[in-house]
């Protein structure tokens, strides 16, 4: 799950991590009153969506009045900005951070990720900063640092003065810096966070270390023991499809072709995406509706990718093991029957109880192409499209 | 013969009197796995399914002998059922569990290095669908009628694409020797690496696949340490080559977030380490036989 910078912030500053006056706004004549509370000459006005790469996207703006301030987020709020991180589709900036300006000296890249090599978190700086990661993976790789943190004693103090003083800091700056670091692994440790990143991290010509943007993602499958990270999930942010599948136990992504998948497992359903592609045709999307297959599943299943409108063919592809195939067979039938279906339907099932599910979908009268194998099962899913569509 | 599980390996089922525990504990009773009782806390000395139940792991040791065990465990509560098998001497474990925190799995890792590496537990999964010795023990919850003994190892991640990758190679008659499932999380007990050396050790194995997925380092350093280390052949296919960089399908391990990650450049890295790469995933099993086929 990802949250907005102003909410890492505020989780960071807890940890100790220095962040410069803010406050959130939800209208311009709110983003105009924040500025006077914040006083000074210089804000800079932040649409705040889940994504990267906000600046190049037109989300943030520099400002030197209030009526600016209040003009800028008259632009921003309702915008929908498009990076590479968000896709074509974009995402709907409805809140606004509002921030003292600062004079940059220098800029850090600073980022705590869990490193599935090492097995442990590990803390990847750069004197890079501004850059993102994987460009200067690209083009500076001899700058960027990284420390393996031991999980059972923690990030140590010398870790952090040995990447402060690689970044080369000054002296004044280090505790300083020691302080944001270990800070900011306290709380991954703490709250479970599978990446914390601070781009940039700079040091302002006063010669102060400040967090001045900051993103954190937290490990889903730990959001049960932190109720107050739960809070903070904004759905306005994420895909209204894939949420709703995933509120429904269902585990969708939502791609750029016409053949729908519902599959079992996420290999298999990865295995079948290729295989249509390997037949010549294209994935509309990734579907898992694991184990238990009940009717009830199924059917969602099918309406969740009918809702996408580019589909134009449906291939149900289920190797049953806790599964029993008469029994997805009844909830494909079920499931056909209740939304009365438009476009092909291919359906392969094998594992137990192969031939009584067969049977099921065979006496059900339905239109429904049957395929033994995944081979004949993608082949026959792009015929029945290009059938279909006449493409 | 066979890798880690086998005919005379006992078996204990953590969370042995839950729903999902007595289902698949059921289930591998009727294939024929020596399960020796369970553990759910609170209800020792008990029965279910006619075997014992114990309080602790280390009971539950000392009374059965066991060598083995499978946990049905819940996610919250799942990491600390690992630890307590690691220090109960259990030497071979299979965690079923989907949804166990990262930073949990990193500190049981850790937790597990306390023992040195001979004494070592072998862990698969989390997330996985178990593994099979055919016709001798199966531990998981995988359909144990669709793999045919013989002489493959497989090693993979997904649980339904190794059932797909097994009735294919069945079909034409193709056995397994053991199959092992490492389960679709970041942080695993063990990779592909961790179970060749296994297979390359074991004389009834002739050959071994791995079946991998976008995401992580291990098919890409499986396959080096292959190329330097083993003398049998390695077959591998890498699911996922339609899958969009940085989106996680499913697996809480399959996504895109480095260069080395897409199945594109896995299956790169694979052919330049010798192993044959099965083109797409209805081809397990002419590619296994063309391979089983060299090695006469």
């Amino acid at each position: 799950m990802d949250i907005h910078e102003y909410q890492a912030k505020e989780i960071l500053s807890d940890y100790g991590v220095p962040i410069g006056a803010g406050g959130l706004a939800y209208s311009p004549e709110q983003a105009a009153y924040r500025a006077t509370e914040i006083g000074g000459e210089v804000w800079v006005v932040k649409a705040q969506i889940h994504s990267g790469a906000r600046g190049k996207a037109g989300g943030i703006k520099v400002c030197k009045s209030e009526n600016e301030v209040a003009a800028a987020a008259n632009e921003l709020l309702g915008k929908k900005l498009v990076t590479h991180q968000t896709g074509e589709q974009g995402k709907v900036c409805h809140r606004l951070y509002i921030e003292a300006g600062c004079n940059i000296d220098r800029e850090i890249y600073l980022a705590f990720v869990l490193d599935r090599a090492n097995e442990s978190v590990t803390v990847v700086a750069s004197a890079e900063g501004g850059m993102e990661i994987e460009q200067l993976a690209v083009e500076k790789p001899e700058s960027i640092i990284k420390i393996a943190v031991e999980p059972a004693v923690g990030m140590q103090p010398f870790q952090a003065r040995e990447i402060a003083f690689a970044l080369g800091l000054d002296k004044a700056q280090i505790n300083q810096a020691v302080t944001t670091f270990l800070g900011c692994y306290r709380a991954m440790r703490d709250l479970d966070a599978n990446m914390v990143e601070i781009n940039p991290l700079v040091v302002t010509k006063e010669g102060n270390i400040l967090a001045v943007d900051a993103k954190m993602g937290f490990d889903d499958n730990a959001l049960f023991r932190h109720s107050n990270i739960s809070e903070l999930r904004d759905k306005s942010q994420e895909d209204a499809r894939e949420m709703r599948a995933a509120d429904r136990g269902l585990s969708y992504v939502g791609l750029d072709g016409n053949i729908g998948c519902i599959i079992n497992g996420a290999g298999l359903a990865m295995a079948s995406m290729d295989m249509i592609m390997h037949a010549g045709g294209e994935p509309a999307n990734f579907l898992d509706i694991g184990g238990g297959a009940s009717p009830e599943r199924t059917t969602k299943a099918f309406n969740l990718v009918l809702s996408d409108d580019n589909v134009e063919c449906i291939l149900v592809n289920i190797f049953a093991g806790i599964n029993r195939c008469d029994w997805i067979a009844e909830g494909v039938v079920q499931a056909v029957k209740s939304i009365d279906l438009k476009v092909p339907l291919v359906c392969r099932l094998s594992g137990t109880n192969v031939e009584e599910g067969r049977k099921i979908l065979k006496d059900s009268g339905l239109p429904i192409i049957m395929a033994d194998t995944l081979q004949e099962a993608a082949d026959k899913a792009v015929a029945a499209w290009k059938e279909h569509t006449g493409k | 013969m066979a890798i880690h599980l086998t005919e005379n390996t006992k078996v204990l089922v953590q969370g042995f009197t839950g729903q999902i525990g007595t289902f698949h504990a059921t289930d591998m009773i009727k294939y024929g796995t020596n399960i020796v009782g369970g553990v759910t806390p609170g209800k020792g000395g008990t029965k279910h399914l006619d075997k014992p139940v114990f309080n602790t792991m280390k009971e539950a040791v000392e009374a059965t002998g066991a060598d083995a065990s499978i946990i049905f465990v819940p996610p919250p509560f799942a990491a600390d059922s690992i630890m307590e098998a690691a220090d109960a001497g259990i030497h071979f474990c299979v965690a079923i569990t989907d949804g166990i925190p990262s930073q949990d799995m990193i500190r049981v890792k850790r937790y597990m290095r306390r023992y040195k590496k001979e004494d070592r537990m072998i862990l698969t999964g989390p997330n996985c669908a178990g593994s099979i010795s055919p016709g001798k023990c199966m531990m998981g919850i995988m359909p144990g009628h669709i793999y045919m003994p013989g002489n493959v190892g497989v090693v993979g991640r997904s649980g339904t694409l190794g059932y797909e990758a097994a009735s294919q190679m069945k079909e034409v008659g193709i056995g397994i020797s053991s199959s092992i499932g490492i389960g679709g999380d970041p942080i695993n007990g063990s990779s592909f690496k961790d179970h060749l050396a296994a297979f390359e050790e074991d004389p009834e194995t002739k050959a071994i696949i791995i079946i991998g997925e976008i995401g992580g380092p291990q098919e890409v350093e499986a396959a080096m340490w292959a190329k330097e280390n083993m003398s049998k052949p390695v077959i591998g296919y890498i699911a996922g080559l339609t899958a969009p960089k940085g989106r996680r399908m499913g697996h809480a391990g399959a996504i895109i977030s480095a260069v080395g990650e897409s199945a594109a450049e896995k299956v790169e890295i694979l052919t330049d380490c010798g192993v044959s790469v099965v083109p797409n995933p209805s081809s397990f099993a002419p590619v296994v036989q063309e391979v089983l086929a060299n090695v006469g």
